[in-house]
């Protein structure tokens, strides 16, 4: 089932965490928006016509195999993929109704966060690395509050409360994920990107940081890339397939992952791809 | 820590206990629609079938996605797997019940045949099995799904008995051949039930204890 | 045993032995150096060495304070000059490394190194002391700055490359600018090496005599300001050295021991903070 570009997406809202409202259709709000976007490293085009959505308030989820453009795509969510000079973005990427090529790039960062595939603390205590994103962007408010706030959040309060001046770097890799989660979250952005957040930690960091996910989505939208496409069964409302550049199919999760339109899309799914 | 996918074991659960009450319910009203020659009662357990299917349908899609999106495991994966089968026994129990109040209906106009000794005693048994075997569900009880198994041998015998008193009134008087026929059937009905009861408690045991303990004449080695 | 493996274990055995002993003489060359200026120099070390100023010739004794001074001095002002400069143009070199600027950059970095300091003493000379029509400190401190620039150039640049590209873009992430980025992230994260580098690139210049020659050229007073010429070790241990007084032979060596003893503080210095905090994330 393909998404139309408009904002406003039709989908049999079965979602994920259960409520079989079944056979249902209404009409979410996205709150961002791609169209007809292509990409280029150089001259070679690594994103084909992609369009869908992001909708608000829920996971998103990008699967396909390795190298087949998924991160790519989401970088461009925030404008990220502008740190390699050779990178071309033709089309459109609309943060709530607005052209996100339009905006001052640094004002986007805030609205659109990421946390990264390997955890990448700052060499700052734990509290400097909530903190900095407040500072930068001139926050204003109680800086230990609002750093307590995020660290809640994302689950971890409870195991640094007593520590915030200790180096980051002392945290083990599933806390200093999620230390980079509370990070992203102290400026309290709109959207959430997450790309390949557990591939570097262990299963029981990995669930925990899932669950957190779960919960998040009614804080921030979320976007998550992984190459575990198990995790985006597990976690995400809407799943997109990408392959070599292309969307594939984009649907609700339940859809995908047991009635999947393309078979292509099945073919990956069941395990049949390369 | 609580996974989120409990939330919706959790409401699998319910959905299945509650198409259970439904089924059990319906037995109840059709066999007592029968009994008390009571058409209204027969009736509503024909308008109540839809309820029963419904939810049938709803449980099958629910059991699909736990499937697909949670690769679930161990206790979790035989509970899902054995909702999948108690489904659609609970649904054959609703047919049951209604080709009981069919059978109610037709028979509304005809005397009875004789006193009802033997079906209440059966219809009660049965309805105990069902009972009894949904409990077991909730509770994962062992020891009483193992009580229902054994009840079985008694329905099958009150069926027996049925069927060879009601022969003997068909031979002695052609005229109440019908309604006897019907009773018959009603009796095969309760019996059918009964069996459906047996097979939900047999997936407790596997719930429960892992065993698939159905055929045990086959050889599983 | 065959006599062929026998032969090749003697070959084996007496080149290893001889790449030990040719380790052992170089180590051996500082030490040798270090116990011969602490044997000729070490009696001279005293109290007023430190705290006098030279006498006049033919007297006996009298210190170097002035030359000491001189050299702190110079390399504090050096330090101001060279290592700011460096700093800067090495984080250009790091944030724009693709540019053909860098690339010219970089490799005019590499040549002014390789200037012999004698000809960045006659530069200095030109450009500071012919204007002012003296010596002074503040020549000196230019063309010791100079020698400075390039090395803390580059080695910034190398250690902020250094610095793994996910740092940067998680505060990029956050809306940092990057200019933002390179103060609050990228620098804090490098700075155990570019700390280490400056120090270096002190300790490297602490003794360079050449472009003193003429340029903070010699006191045998104290220095007012920064406009007079002053004293400085290296120059001070030429001046005596080739001198025909035996006092101030001795002094030269105290001079000298008191010069590596600077120079080998520093590199320890620089060495340990290296080492000791290269913040590894643990995996």
């Amino acid at each position: 089932m393909q998404a139309s570009s408009k904002p406003g997406l039709s989908v049999n809202i079965v979602t994920n965490t259960g409520t079989a409202t079944h056979g249902e259709t209404a009409s979410l709000p996205m709150r961002m928006t791609i169209s007809k976007v292509d990409f280029y490293y150089g001259s070679k085009q690594i994103l084909f016509d992609i369009n869908m959505g992001i909708a608000d308030k829920r996971v998103t989820a990008l699967i396909g195999p390795s190298g087949c453009g998924k991160s790519t795509l989401l970088r461009a969510l925030n404008r990220m993929h502008e740190t390699v000079h050779t990178s071309r973005l033709e089309g459109e990427i609309q943060l709530d109704g607005q052209n996100i090529l339009a905006q001052d790039v640094t004002t986007l960062r805030r609205r659109v966060g990421m946390v990264f595939q390997r955890p990448n603390p700052f060499p700052k205590s734990i509290f400097d690395n909530v903190a900095y994103g407040l500072r930068i962007n001139g926050i204003k408010g109680s800086i230990s509050e609002m750093v307590e706030k995020s660290l809640r959040r994302a689950a971890l309060w409870e195991e640094v409360k007593d520590h915030l001046h200790k180096s980051a770097y002392e945290l083990s890799g599933g806390q200093q994920q999620r230390l980079c989660i509370a990070r992203a979250l102290a400026v309290e952005p709109e959207v959430l990107l997450l790309d390949e957040p557990c591939s570097a930690l262990d299963p029981i960091s990995t669930a925990k940081i899932e669950e957190l996910l779960v919960e998040l989505k009614n804080l921030t939208t979320i976007a998550i890339v992984t190459h575990n496409m198990q995790q985006a069964a597990r976690v995400s409302d809407f799943t997109a397939f990408v392959l070599t550049g292309q969307m594939i199919e984009f649907s609700a999760t339940p859809q995908l992952f047991t009635t999947p339109s393309d078979p292509r899309t099945e073919a990956y799914i069941t395990g049949r791809f390369g | 820590m609580e996974r989120h996918f409990e939330k919706d074991l959790n409401e699998l659960k319910e959905r299945l206990l509650w198409m259970g009450s439904l089924a059990e319910r319906a037995v109840h009203q059709s066999v007592h629609a029968m009994l008390d020659t009571d058409e209204q009662l027969a009736k509503r357990v024909l308008d109540e079938e839809d309820a029963i299917n419904e939810l049938q349908l709803e449980i099958d899609d629910r059991v699909v996605q736990l499937l697909a999106l949670h690769q679930l495991m161990a206790a979790d994966l035989r509970f899902v797997l054995a909702v999948s089968r108690i489904n659609n026994d609970l649904e054959r129990i609703g047919d049951q019940a209604v080709n009981i109040a069919q059978g109610a209906l037709r028979i509304l106009r005809h005397p009875r045949v004789k006193p009802y000794v033997d079906l209440p005693r059966m219809s009660e048994l049965v309805e105990e099995q069902v009972r009894n075997a949904l409990n077991a569900v909730v509770r994962r009880d062992v020891e009483l799904a193992q009580k229902v198994m054994a009840t079985d041998d008694q329905v099958d015998h009150y069926r027996d008995q049925i069927f060879r008193e009601l022969l003997t009134y068909m031979m002695g008087d052609s005229s109440v051949v019908f309604p006897a026929f019907e009773l018959i059937l009603v009796a095969k009905n309760l019996e059918r039930i009964g069996d459906h009861a047996t097979n939900i408690a047999e997936d407790v045991i596997y719930i429960v204890q892992g065993q698939d303990i159905r055929h045990p004449s086959v050889d599983r080695r | 045993m065959t006599a062929r493996v026998k032969w090749r274990r003697f070959v084996s055995n007496f080149m290893l032995t001889l790449t030990g002993v040719c380790a052992l003489v170089s180590v051996s060359v500082l030490f040798f150096i270090l116990g011969y200026l602490v044997f000729n120099g070490g009696t001279s070390i005293n109290w007023a060495f430190f705290t006098q100023l030279p006498k006049p010739v033919g007297e006996a004794g009298g210190g170097m304070a002035n030359a000491i001074v001189g050299s702190a001095k110079l390399l504090m002002a050096a330090s101001l000059f060279g290592v700011p400069i460096g700093f800067l143009g090495g984080i250009y070199l790091s944030e724009f490394s693709g540019s053909a600027v860098a690339s010219v950059v970089r490799y005019a970095a590499d040549l002014l190194n390789g200037v012999p300091s004698i000809v960045i003493g006659i530069f200095a000379y030109s450009v500071v002391v012919l204007p002012f029509k003296h010596f002074s400190t503040l020549a000196g401190a230019f063309a010791l700055g100079l020698m400075m620039i390039p090395i803390t150039l580059r080695s910034t640049e190398e250690f902020l490359n250094g610095v793994p590209r996910y740092l940067r873009e998680g505060a990029m992430a956050l809306g940092a600018s990057k200019w933002k980025t390179i103060a609050s992230v990228v620098v804090p994260a490098a700075y155990r090496g570019i700390l280490t580098a400056i120090l270096l690139a002190l300790a490297r210049v602490a003794g360079e005599t050449a472009p003193l020659l003429f340029t903070a050229f010699g006191n045998r007073y104290w220095s007012q300001g920064w406009g007079q010429p002053t004293a400085s070790l290296p120059v001070m241990i030429f001046t005596y050295a080739v001198s025909p007084y035996e006092d101030w032979h001795r002094q030269a060596w105290a001079a000298g021991l008191v010069l590596l003893g600077l120079i080998l503080i520093i590199n320890i210095l620089a060495r340990t903070i290296l080492s000791r905090g290269i913040a590894v994330p643990r995996s």
